[in-house]
């Protein structure tokens, strides 16, 4: 129990949370941010589509498409700033029947409407961007400021950026209950209670869970399930942009995505599901997923699937995103929650907006004049020249040493992250952060002498080394 | 840039056998890169019994077996350079090569590329229902109970009957894990029959054929599995399945070729998933040479070592003759009925005097004619072979005077007689 006073209280570091926090520490404020999980970004902002959507697809006049749209502009400078891998591809919309074609006509205009650039291409300008589309395709939308980013990154690194400048994380703390009390809130969790003027609820697909513990909002969130495939790398580029289909009711669809790791992403299927926390994958739903892909871009490789995994999209009852106080009697208990896609894409935008509507009114916001709005760029050996790699390796040898195979990451990049204000402490944290265990043999060769590694660093025994959340330790505790 | 005659890349059993002939031959400059910090690769943690029936006619364990491999490389003082990790080869054969004494490029006249093969993980296979700690590959679990001596789990299944997964479900029970079963999809088992025998049969674990794990059950932590009988389109029939409370579920659904991926649009894979090869173990690229594990996956170890030395003798020829031209040259097509084809191109040489071809079937067959025939149909070879299964590799020779007047692409078939 402590009897300091926050100014705000985040829970949640997801995508949203992370890069609020982040500005906010530019203020001077108490800010506090709190997550239920062992990393940052362990939810939804993990297991996603990874894109950077330019805004065509939200309806106009909502919410989520004016900051899908802010959100997009704000993107360079947001990457650059962190030091993420942000590849402002384009994207393309592909229309594989005259009906589509109508359709994504239709969408073309909705984009335009919604301020962004994008136009009907011809179905040969398709194939010369992307050849190994459908050859049959009857044209699609392109719109060249959607991308795609390192999503682990950009949440490990605005929480990197946050605490540098003065805010306080703390992991594996789930609230349990929330008290008005005398000028603001008490937020009771697993490991003790926080007292605050303001609470912002970033909880993601929890958020009206997590705001009932007040008072119960008059929208549900319901969890809908994305099962996705993760294809290796390829000789030849499969593709070089995000390739979507024609959106329909359930979603964007299924769509063939590149990655800044190299490799390509394959779904999301859209299914909603009872449980907030099933991330099962199924055979029936992935083969359906395998059969759509080929039908926009036929040469997909699915016999070179490395990974499956699943997430869970908070969709909202009403459609659009809530960013506003939970209720009347509750100005100073702030929802930023039901936001699915485009959540990655808005989340800067959201910040922007929940500071300039609401906190502004709300707290006396005086900018630190310390503040530092880069994180110290990271060696990141394989974009660079064999020249500079060299120089590096000369001047710490464990830059030569390579620990990650698939992914050529060496023992020096690993041992950077614990340098930093935050830094993974287990072997998907690790994964999630340099890609160690991402390439085809997913952490066969490189798991083990990753756990050694982070018992050494962390001077802790090799079955205290955790897989992912508390007590997931790989090897098990017991003498002989 | 420094200059090498012959450089191999892997310094397990086939990098330490293919050095070892190419030096007995008379390529006196040979550098093996190896990433690891001992020779031997994975026969380093392969501590079980077994290996080298056909080389040294014992019956070694696998650290036995690597430490004769050393010690007659150590012998002839073939250079061995550890933890040195390759990031790049180009078409000029120009390495470059990462170690914390720094980054070297390094430009050979030969490669042998043997750097192994990499097991299927769960994902690769599609594994059905949640993604907890506790499933893990056998390889992984051989590692932390044979190198790190530490324990995995309790209650395990293992899913998949490849050697790995046999010997290690042997291996877990000598250390105390209940092994509750071992699940294969197929009808027959994918191991050697005297795993099934030694390691499975003498422990009084069931094997359950046509059997699969349909669904991982467990958020944070392993917690069961449901395995489920296929039909014979390996589905899952509805209504056969079965919990097991288990806190590890060991892998061995398969090993792949480890082929890197350099962007180097003349890397090709071949139907191993490795870099084709000819007859000669040739890449496309003159010069770059390829055995062992990392082109397809041998049954023993004593086969990886035989294949090593014919890749580093055609290495030695290559060098001795860089610009020999091949009187004939076509592709070869495998059969339906055959998981994987080697070679898939032929260069028929002067000096050359039979072809060997080795292939894997997809499925038992009792008794199979098998055919090479030419682009009108024409049979240029056949053998009857009996008792043909996935697990054992097949060999062929075929004399090369065969292929003097042909230049356009042959193919298999295989005749299924029983």
């Amino acid at each position: 129990m402590t009897t300091k006073k926050y100014d705000i209280v985040i829970i949640g570091a997801g995508v949203t949370g992370a890069v609020l926090a982040r500005e906010l520490a530019r203020y001077q404020l108490d800010v506090l941010i709190l997550d239920k999980e062992n990393d940052v970004g362990n939810v939804t902002s993990m297991a996603n589509s990874a894109i950077i959507h330019a805004g065509y697809d939200p309806l106009p006049g909502t919410l989520k498409a004016k900051l899908n749209v802010r959100g997009n502009a704000l993107y360079p400078k947001l990457c650059e700033e962190l030091d993420v891998s942000f590849k402002q591809s384009g994207s393309l919309v592909v229309a594989t029947s005259e009906d589509e074609k109508i359709l994504v006509q239709d969408l073309v205009r909705r984009g335009k409407q919604n301020g962004v650039k994008c136009s009907y291409i011809y179905p040969r300008r398709v194939l010369e961007l992307e050849p190994n589309v459908l050859k049959d395709n009857y044209g699609a939308l392109y719109c060249k400021t959607c991308g795609y980013i390192d999503p682990f990154n950009l949440v490990s690194h605005a929480i990197e950026n946050a605490l540098d400048n003065g805010v306080t994380l703390k992991l594996n703390h789930l609230v349990t209950a929330i008290a008005q009390v005398d000028g603001g809130y008490q937020v009771v969790t697993n490991q003790g209670s926080y007292e605050t003027k303001l609470v912002i609820n970033a909880s993601g697909v929890n958020g009206v869970k997590v705001a009932s513990l007040l008072e119960t909002p008059s929208f549900k969130i319901t969890p809908r399930k994305g099962e996705y495939f993760v294809l290796e790398k390829q000789f030849q580029p499969l593709v070089t942009r995000p390739i979507f289909p024609v959106p329909s009711k359930k979603g964007k669809g299924i769509l063939v995505i590149p990655t800044t790791g190299g490799t390509y992403l394959v779904g999301p299927s859209s299914e909603y599901t009872e449980a907030f926390d099933d991330l099962a994958t199924d055979t029936l739903t992935l083969n359906e997923i395998a059969k759509h892909a080929k039908t926009l871009v036929p040469s997909t490789p699915m016999h070179q699937v490395i990974r499956v995994y699943a997430g869970l999209r908070p969709t909202p009852s009403d459609g659009d995103f809530h960013l506003e106080p939970l209720s009347e009697k509750h100005p100073n208990f702030i929802n930023l929650i039901g936001i699915e896609s485009p959540g990655f894409a808005s989340a800067p935008a959201v910040a922007e907006y929940v500071i300039n509507k609401y906190l502004k009114s709300r707290l006396s916001l005086v900018e630190k004049k310390n503040y530092n709005p880069l994180v110290k760029k990271y060696v990141k050996l394989n974009e660079l020249s064999d020249e500079a790699r060299a120089a590096l390796i000369k001047t710490r040898s464990d830059y030569g040493l390579i620990i990650c195979n698939c992914e050529k990451i060496s023992k020096g990049e690993i041992l950077d992250l614990f340098s930093r204000s935050y830094f993974p402490t287990t072997i998907k944290g690790i994964k999630k952060r340099l890609r160690c265990g991402f390439g085809k043999c997913q952490g066969g060769f490189c798991g083990p002498k990753i756990v050694t590694l982070l018992s050494e660093v962390l001077k802790k025994d090799l079955n205290d080394i955790n897989y992912d959340e508390l007590e997931t330790n790989i090897i098990i505790k017991e003498s002989r | 840039m420094i200059s090498r005659t012959l450089v191999i890349i892997g310094g397990g059993s086939a990098g330490m056998a293919a050095a070892i002939k190419a030096y007995d031959l008379g390529v006196k400059d040979i550098l093996i890169l190896e990433k690891g910090r001992v020779l031997g690769g994975i026969l380093n943690q392969c501590i079980h019994n077994g290996f080298g029936l056909q080389e040294f006619q014992e019956e070694l364990t696998g650290p036995e077996f690597l430490a004769r491999y050393a010690a007659m490389t150590q012998e002839r003082n073939i250079e061995v350079w550890f933890e040195h990790t390759v990031l790049n080869i180009n078409a000029n054969k120009e390495i470059t090569v990462s170690s914390p004494q720094g980054l070297v490029i390094i430009k050979a006249q030969a490669i042998i590329f043997t750097v192994g093969c990499y097991e299927r993980s769960a994902g690769a296979i599609k594994l059905p229902g949640d993604r907890p700690k506790g499933v893990i590959t056998a390889g992984q679990a051989q590692y932390y109970q044979n190198i790190l001596g530490q324990k995995v789990g309790k209650q395990v299944f293992v899913l998949g009957s490849g050697d790995i997964g046999l010997i290690m479900a042997r291996r877990l029970t000598l250390e105390g894990a209940k092994v509750l079963g071992v699940a294969e999809i197929m009808p027959y088992s994918n191991g050697l029959n005297r795993n099934i025998v030694q390691c499975l049969e003498d422990y009084e674990i069931p094997l359950y054929l046509s059997h699969t794990v349909t669904k991982v059950i467990g958020k944070e932590r392993l917690e069961k599995i449901e395995i489920s009988k296929v039909d014979a389109n390996y589905q899952p029939i509805l209504g056969t399945e079965k919990i097991y409370e288990v806190d590890t579920l060991v892998l061995s659904v398969g090993l792949i070729p480890n082929l890197e991926i350099f962007n180097n649009p003349k890397f090709v894979t071949s139907s191993t998933r490795g870099l084709l090869v000819d007859n000669h173990f040739a890449s496309e690229i003159p010069g770059i040479f390829s055995a062992g594990n990392c082109l397809h996956v041998h049954d023993l170890v004593d086969f990886v070592v035989k294949e090593a030395r014919i890749a580093a003798t055609n290495a030695y020829h290559y060098l001795q003759n860089q610009n020999e031209v091949s009187l004939q040259e076509f592709a070869v097509l495998k059969a339906k009925e055959m998981g994987y084809l080697i070679p898939e191109y032929i260069r028929i040489h002067q000096s050359d005097t039979a072809v060997t071809f080795q292939f894997r079937v997809r499925f038992p067959i009792l008794k199979a004619r098998i055919k090479l025939l030419n682009a009108k149909n024409e049979v240029l070879f056949q053998v009857v072979r009996l008792y043909l299964i996935p697990s054992e590799m097949v060999s062929l020779e075929v004399k090369a005077a065969l292929f003097l007047q042909n230049s356009e692409p042959l193919h298999y078939e295989v005749e299924v007689l029983e």
